[in-house]
């Protein structure tokens, strides 16, 4: 079962990223991987350096900017692969972004017919 | 076999069993929705069948392969993973080994309720969902008592067992590390259901009276669960004591009889004797909780049919101790209420006063435990506004009308 963790933050969280923080979000990364729980993932430059595309009647519609303006945004994702969804929040719980942002646990689309969500007992 | 025969004989499977097959069906797919469409399914199929071929010696066996074939034909038609049909395979083996030997099928209730009360699923869905789907209750009849609409209660319903399947809520009982709060939830939600069948109750809305009775069997449920959970026993002491009560509440006249002038003789002594064991099961665990105090303060109220007084002095400690635990609302009146009763009237109404007026603008008991201290003091104006401002709040005719009496007794 597959599960996006998606990060947000607040523009003051992501401007105070530092050295620490990245080292703990990659501390973070390791211990995924170690687990063997890690798909894929990555952090994301600031919501101002995005650009949104859009194509209406075969015509390309490009903005600058994220697709919307929140006070809150993405500010990276993790793709996981575990049993279920306890075992997915308590990796969510362990993201250093959890103790200050929220991290959104979205299983992606069609993995929940993968195994593992209940062995019989 | 007669056709109506059948049919007891398929309800009395429905009323005994309904909740452990769709637990068990549930446990093992990880799709309730799915789980409750084959066993309807099945049901259908025990209509057709049993009249002609009789009815089988393990009717929840049968019904729990028709339902197993059905689950594998949707998983078929929709085109699933390999390993979900593995899945299925068991349930299937699984089903045969019960058919052929005379194994029970393991009760998988507690896993489907920890599953009903998770903390991925919208509060307002818990206490529905568990009333669907381990006792059967329809959508409709828990509409009603929650004052909502049919269409809405069971598009909430709907949406939380997607919510069970698509982000793969696990069926399981909790590790030791989060047992407390996972099963704290799990008597929240069993307990909302009894309040929500007992608040606005009278003589007319047999629906909350039902709602409570099913709340009841829940927690009866849960002890068996989890034999072992103080908190278990308590909430199950706690509305055992309150059902004991429902014949005195009321006149024959349908008046409302506040708990002090309640005619003892009408509780019921089997309920209250029962509520006691399951107190005292709880306090061998030496694990004291917020279930257990609302219980024990319930069981002193109790006594009156013995003793013929209250110990309020009692009661105030603890409430004492369950502001402690579980500072809501309705424990800070409470104490409030117990401190006036054990003689302290004035250190009651200060005690109500503390309480922030966001919390208390729209709480029936607030306002009628303030005019009942008020009158103690003699303020009866004061009194007077309180009450009537207390039976502005409720939505029960007669206990509007009590209030109403309350406010103009003493003018």
């Amino acid at each position: 079962m597959k599960y996006a963790l998606l990060v947000y933050q607040s523009q003051d969280h992501f401007d105070r990223r530092d050295n620490t923080t990245i080292a703990a979000g990659r501390a973070y990364g390791e211990a995924l991987q170690a687990a063997g729980v890690l798909v894929g993932g990555a952090g994301l430059e600031s919501p101002q350096a995005a650009t949104t595309v859009s194509v209406r009647d075969g015509k390309r519609q490009v903005h600058d900017g994220p697709y919307a303006e929140t006070k809150e945004f993405l500010a990276g994702f993790g793709i996981i692969d575990v049993p279920n969804l306890d075992a997915a929040l308590e990796w969510a719980a362990r993201h250093p972004a959890a103790g200050f942002s929220k991290v959104e646990i979205r299983p992606l689309l069609g993995s929940h017919f993968a195994v593992g969500n209940s062995k019989p007992s | 076999m007669s056709e109506s025969s059948t049919q007891a004989a398929i309800e009395t499977v429905a009323r005994n069993s309904y909740g452990r097959l769709i637990a068990f069906l549930a446990s093992r797919s990880g799709d309730v929705a799915g789980a409750e469409d084959a066993l309807s399914e099945a049901f259908v199929a025990a209509l057709e069948k049993w009249p002609t071929d009789g009815v089988p010696d393990r009717p929840e066996a049968w019904l729990l392969r028709v339902a197993r074939n059905r689950l594998t034909d949707a998983a078929r038609h929709n085109h699933v993973r390999q390993q979900s049909e593995t899945f299925l395979r068991q349930v299937a083996e699984e089903a045969q080994t019960m058919a052929e030997t005379h194994e029970h099928f393991p009760d998988e209730r507690l896993k489907l309720l920890f599953v009903c009360a998770h903390p991925a699923i919208d509060p307002a869905a818990r206490t529905p969902l568990m009333l669907q789907t381990v006792l059967g209750v329809d959508a409709a009849r828990i509409a009603s008592a929650f004052l909502v609409s049919p269409a809405a209660m069971s598009q909430r319903l709907v949406r939380a067992k997607i919510k069970i399947r698509q982000a793969a809520i696990p069926f399981r009982v909790p590790d030791p590390a989060e047992w407390a709060e996972r099963v704290s939830f799990v008597l929240d939600a069993i307990y909302s259901a009894y309040t929500v069948g007992w608040d606005s109750l009278n003589a007319a809305s047999s629906i909350h009276q039902a709602l409570a009775a099913e709340a009841v069997s829940i927690g009866r449920v849960l002890v068996q669960l989890m034999p072992s959970e103080p908190e278990a026993h308590g909430l199950f002491a706690l509305m055992l004591h309150c059902e004991a009560r429902r014949a005195a509440r009321y006149t024959s006249e349908g008046e409302f009889v506040p708990l002090g002038q309640q005619d003892t003789a009408l509780w019921s002594q089997p309920m209250m004797e029962e509520a006691e064991q399951h107190l005292r099961s709880a306090a061998a665990f030496e694990r004291m909780g917020r279930y257990q105090l609302e219980a024990a303060i319930q069981s002193i109220h109790a006594n009156r049919a013995k003793t013929g007084s209250t110990d309020w002095q009692e009661i105030a400690l603890l409430y004492e101790g369950l502001v402690r635990v579980a500072p809501g609302i309705g424990s800070l009146v409470g104490r409030a209420v117990a401190l006036a009763q054990a003689g302290q009237a004035a250190s009651g109404l200060a005690a109500l006063e503390q309480i922030a007026a966001g919390r208390t603008v729209d709480y029936q008991p607030y306002w009628a435990a303030r005019g009942h201290l008020l009158q103690m003091l003699d303020r009866n104006d004061e009194a007077q506004k309180a009450f009537t401002r207390a039976a502005s709040l409720t939505d029960d005719p007669a206990l509007r009308h009590y209030l109403f009496e309350r406010a103009v007794e003493n003018i």
